[in-house]
């Protein structure tokens, strides 16, 4: 859940690899799997399940689209890939993806019983961590313009590192979401994990890195 | 103990006396079908069966969900990993041991087992504690009746079933990180054992069982949590003592040893006041109310008479 940081991006320009795709266009690719899983619902193609399905795809894409985000900076301080510019448009992406799997969850699932979600929401815990996660994009993606960035100065890049928070309580949400231990939600947990103990990692060895760098850096 | 039918139980779908009469021409076609000492344990060969009062006139779910749409762990975790795997597993030659605390002791062969039974269809609702559930016209036979043959003794109060333990067919079994603790392993009270809903099932839709479903031999306690269905057994102890469930051994505060349908008792991770009936109406389908011992309260309530179903889950 992050703006591309025109600066940053400038810097690097360099990179022939980011220029292949044009960040708009991501939104579009981005949109497919969302309007192909939703096709294949209704074409009855989805196996037993279908609304299960669904909701468990949406829920996936937005956890893949979180990790996508977290790993741009880890990308281009160890590898050296700038992907910056499509940070924005991965974040948001990963925002519409967990405001799609709350609304099938509610309206296909519960079939619009509220006292049911709300029961869901307040007794079980997995639920509780993915509607806090949810909770947590929605201010990143309302502050996501080249605007709020501005207006927000400093307190843009503090804000929006709730990502952070938002990313490990989803990847918990997928873990309880599940009988006994199954391996694709532990997969994910880990590479959370990974990306967020980076973090940890670099702000521990640089202690004032927060402060050093410009405030529409990289964070 | 007492029985009584379900009242849902219309005059036409009692098996008619000339069928009736007629049954043992009926085991011996099931025999001659090919259910015993098949030279194709994959491919289904049709089973002879006759109606049961304690069938639900419900819709049926469609046969390609309910193969498709499978926990099978020994198989992998996923939904349609049973149905992908499965095809791996041996299931003739087949034996089942009973033993423990019965007057004959034996190791009976499927086809000594199913020799003197009569296959019936049950059409079954079976509710999975995941919310989900599906109505499945099964081909068995009571498990009392094969209980009865081995004449449990005095002392014994439960019934331990035990799956198959083959790593070489069952993928997940050699597992470096098992989800469950291998063989999967279930059990009753004996009441609930001999219960005539209690029923031991070696096929559905009319033919031999696949074995995603859990072939050549499994459990069907309708008004439990589909779990408690242990499939491929080969073991089936009279014990004293309440017996291990792997279930309840991966998570005892989640899968109680019970596990009776209860719409009152949540999962503590999930509610169980409702359920989505597969196979009914795609993305949209609405849930339904789930009911107290799946529906089946009438026939087994009392079998649970002063029990507090809180703590006893």
């Amino acid at each position: 859940m992050a703006a591309a940081s025109p600066p940053a991006a400038r810097r690097r320009s360099g990179s022939a690899r980011s220029r292949l795709i044009r960040p708009g266009l991501l939104y579009w690719i981005g949109a497919m799997p969302a309007a192909w899983t939703f096709w294949l619902g209704l074409a009855d193609q989805l196996g037993a399940d279908p609304m299960k399905v669904l909701e468990r795809a949406l829920g996936l894409w937005a956890l893949r689209f979180l990790v996508a985000g977290l790993a741009i900076t880890p990308l281009r301080r160890l590898a050296g890939i700038n992907l910056l510019r499509y940070r924005r448009a991965i974040g948001l992406l990963a925002f519409f993806y967990a405001a799609l799997h709350l609304l099938v969850y509610v309206v296909l699932d519960q079939g619009l019983d509220l006292a049911a979600v709300w029961a869901d929401i307040v007794k079980r815990p997995f639920i509780t961590i993915g509607m806090a996660a949810f909770l947590i994009l929605v201010p990143l993606a309302a502050t996501s313009s080249n605007r709020m960035i501005r207006r927000l100065g400093s307190a843009w890049v503090r804000l929006h590192r709730w990502v952070y928070l938002a990313a490990a309580a989803a990847a918990v949400h997928f873990v309880l979401s599940v009988k006994s231990w199954p391996p694709e939600p532990l997969v994910y947990a880990a590479i959370v994990a990974l990306l967020l103990g980076y973090r940890l990692v670099a702000s521990l060895r640089r202690p004032i890195a927060g402060t050093a760098r410009p405030a529409l850096s990289s964070r | 103990m007492l029985i009584k039918a379900a009242s849902d139980i219309r005059p036409s779908e009692i098996t008619p006396r000339s069928v009736w009469l007629r049954r043992r021409e009926f085991v011996a076609a099931a025999t001659a079908a090919g259910l015993i000492g098949s030279a194709h344990p994959l491919r289904a060969a049709p089973l002879a069966a006759r109606k049961s009062p304690y069938s639900t006139d419900e819709k049926l779910t469609p046969l390609e969900d309910v193969t498709s749409y499978n926990n099978y762990y020994e198989f992998g975790t996923g939904k349609d990993d049973p149905a992908a795997n499965a095809h791996t597993l041996t299931t003739s030659p087949w034996s089942v041991t009973l033993d423990g605390l019965v007057a004959k002791p034996r190791t009976l062969a499927l086809e000594d087992i199913l020799k003197p039974e009569t296959l019936e269809e049950r059409i079954y609702r079976m509710r999975c504690v995941e919310g989900w559930s599906m109505v499945i016209p099964w081909v068995g036979f009571p498990l009392a009746d094969l209980l009865k043959r081995v004449e449990p003794l005095g002392s014994a109060k439960y019934v331990a079933f035990q799956t198959l333990h083959r790593p070489e067919e069952m993928p997940a079994q050699r597992s470096f990180f098992p989800v469950l603790a291998w063989p999967y392993v279930e059990g009753l009270r004996l009441d609930e054992a001999m219960h005539p809903l209690t029923i031991l099932a070696v096929g559905l839709y009319g033919e031999t069982l696949p074995n995603q479903n859990g072939a050549p031999i499994r459990l069907v306690v309708p008004w439990k949590y589909g779990f408690k269905g242990i499939k491929s057994i080969v073991r089936i102890s009279l014990v004293e003592e309440q017996p291990p469930t792997s279930w309840n051994l991966q998570n005892p505060h989640e899968y109680g040893f019970y596990s009776n349908v209860n719409p009152e008792v949540d999962h503590p991770r999930w509610s169980q006041k409702t359920e989505r009936r597969i196979g009914e109406g795609g993305l949209f389908a609405k849930r339904r109310p789930t009911l107290m011992f799946n529906g089946y309260g009438e026939q087994v309530a009392h079998l649970y008479a002063g029990m507090n179903l809180r703590q006893y889950f």
